[in-house]
């Protein structure tokens, strides 16, 4: 049976649909320790929230338990109301990984690259899109060079052409940001707002309160492995949102 | 049932084009093997009936060695950028991964076999090449890299890797390489097939349960 809710979408008008992935008590546990702790997050088709905590809160964990890459403990993650472990393995067409590893082959070329990807996904007119997609990322210059002979941000691009190639209907990035100089962060920030305008539902991790100034419509503070915060972003300075960050770490510890 | 196989023909012919590329897997198994073969037919004198009691064995030692330098590669293609997760992401079912790794670990052991084999024959002075050996490798192969890629990817996260390879999958895989040596050393002697026939039987039923019980765990061994 679909979970449907009544939420309010991103022009502020309160509709039921079935949300695009909502967690139940979503609860991680490594041996003891505890990685997420009964985190509810519902998200709307077309919403982009950025979570955003101290290291070691849950996010990488809670993108990777939504991503299908790792079983939760305890809790369920729902993709349009359907359980991800109940769903067989075509449901993983409808999300797309951004990691702070690309993961991408060094060896081969970024076409070979997208293509081994295109083929594992049964993407249609596989070729064009991979042209779209080198153009619109700035890479198609260097589309026939492998990739371990790429700067850190065109990989990065690349790893995000490779998460949009079948064209996910849910994007997870966790810390995209890693390892970018000043010019690649700001190539990202227009990448990412390109993708915002889409109606692509998107989750966005990161430990810095610049980035989530400029990105995301929805804020979500993990503390813990705890959901201390989710709201609609506010338009606050970056002053302003750390003052925030630190109310909501202060009293959840 | 198709689609399954084609994906796993995909992630075959992406490792192939990387070796190609890269020749580190091959180039280190072959120098292994080659080495123990020539290492081995000046250290026993040619023709002699230690020979006949020593060559099967260490054939199978040339073959487990050069297998287990070429798992430890197998899996640390993917870890390099975590491109394993990004197979974990596709729409394939996770045994279709072990799968494909398998078949490509069985391909290159198979092709510095396919080396090593005549000029083992050739430096042992071995005059006899029974065509039944061209069986018996393929057998032993299989059921070694089953139970090989499996304990790669186990191991592929671990500190000491290359080292813990061996240590798990040489007791596993013992009795395939006891009838894969026995079945070998029968043809080796002249016997005919039928005489190896409980060694070849007992090699097809370790295949089959490394391979099936292989396909069945492997979704939990990489998985968090």
């Amino acid at each position: 049976m679909a979970a449907a809710g009544s939420i309010r979408g991103q022009r502020g008008v309160t509709e039921n649909v079935a949300f695009e992935i909502e967690t139940r008590n979503l609860t991680k546990e490594f041996g003891h320790r505890q990685a997420l702790r009964g985190v509810n997050l519902k998200l709307a088709a077309g919403e982009f929230v950025t979570i955003i905590g101290p290291n070691g809160a849950g996010k990488s964990t809670l993108l990777r338990c939504v991503a299908g890459l790792s079983k939760p403990s305890r809790g369920q993650v729902l993709l349009r109301g359907r359980p991800l472990d109940a769903s067989g393995t075509d449901v993983r067409r409808r999300i797309g990984l951004v990691s702070h590893e690309t993961l991408l082959y060094d060896d081969l070329t970024a076409v070979e690259n997208l293509r081994f990807y295109g083929r594992m996904y049964d993407v249609e007119r596989l070729d064009s899109r991979i042209d779209e997609l080198l153009r619109r990322l700035g890479l198609l210059r260097r589309a026939h060079d492998p990739v371990r002979t790429y700067s850190r941000g065109m990989q990065q691009r690349l790893a995000i052409a490779r998460a949009l190639l079948h064209r996910p209907s849910v994007i997870l990035m966790d810390e995209p940001y890693t390892g970018l100089d000043e010019q690649a962060t700001e190539q990202l920030h227009r990448i990412l707002r390109m993708m915002e305008s889409g109606d692509q539902t998107l989750i966005m991790t990161t430990h810095n309160l610049n980035t989530v100034a400029q990105v995301g419509s929805r804020l979500a503070i993990l503390v813990a492995g705890r959901l201390a915060y989710d709201a609609p972003k506010r338009p606050l300075s970056l002053e302003g949102l750390s003052t925030l960050y630190r109310e909501v770490i202060g009293a959840s510890s | 049932m198709r689609a399954y196989l084609g994906k796993v023909a995909i992630i075959l012919w992406k490792d192939v084009i990387s070796e190609v590329r890269t020749r580190e897997m091959l180039s280190s198994m072959l120098v292994f093997a080659l080495l123990v073969t020539v290492i081995f037919s000046f250290a026993v004198e040619p023709g002699s009936v230690d020979m006949m009691d020593l060559a099967p064995g260490l054939l199978w030692v040339a073959f487990t060695f050069a297998g287990i330098l070429g798992l430890n590669r197998s899996f640390a293609l993917e870890k390099a950028r975590n491109s394993l997760e990004g197979l974990m992401l596709t729409p394939l079912d996770r045994s279709g991964i072990y799968l494909a790794k398998m078949l490509g670990n069985f391909v290159f052991l198979s092709i510095v076999e396919a080396v090593v084999l005549p000029l083992f024959w050739v430096l042992s002075n071995l005059t006899l090449f029974p065509l039944a050996v061209v069986l018996i490798v393929p057998l032993g192969t299989v059921g070694f890299v089953a139970a090989g890629t499996l304990f790669a990817a186990m191991t592929v996260n671990t500190r000491a890797r290359e080292v813990m390879l061996p240590i798990l999958l040489l007791p596993v895989s013992v009795p395939v390489i006891v009838a894969a040596v026995k079945a070998t050393g029968a043809v080796m002697a002249g016997e005919s097939l039928a005489a190896a026939a409980n060694w070849l039987q007992l090699l097809a039923a370790c295949d089959v349960v490394f391979l099936v019980v292989s396909v069945l765990i492997f979704e939990y061994v990489i998985e968090d």
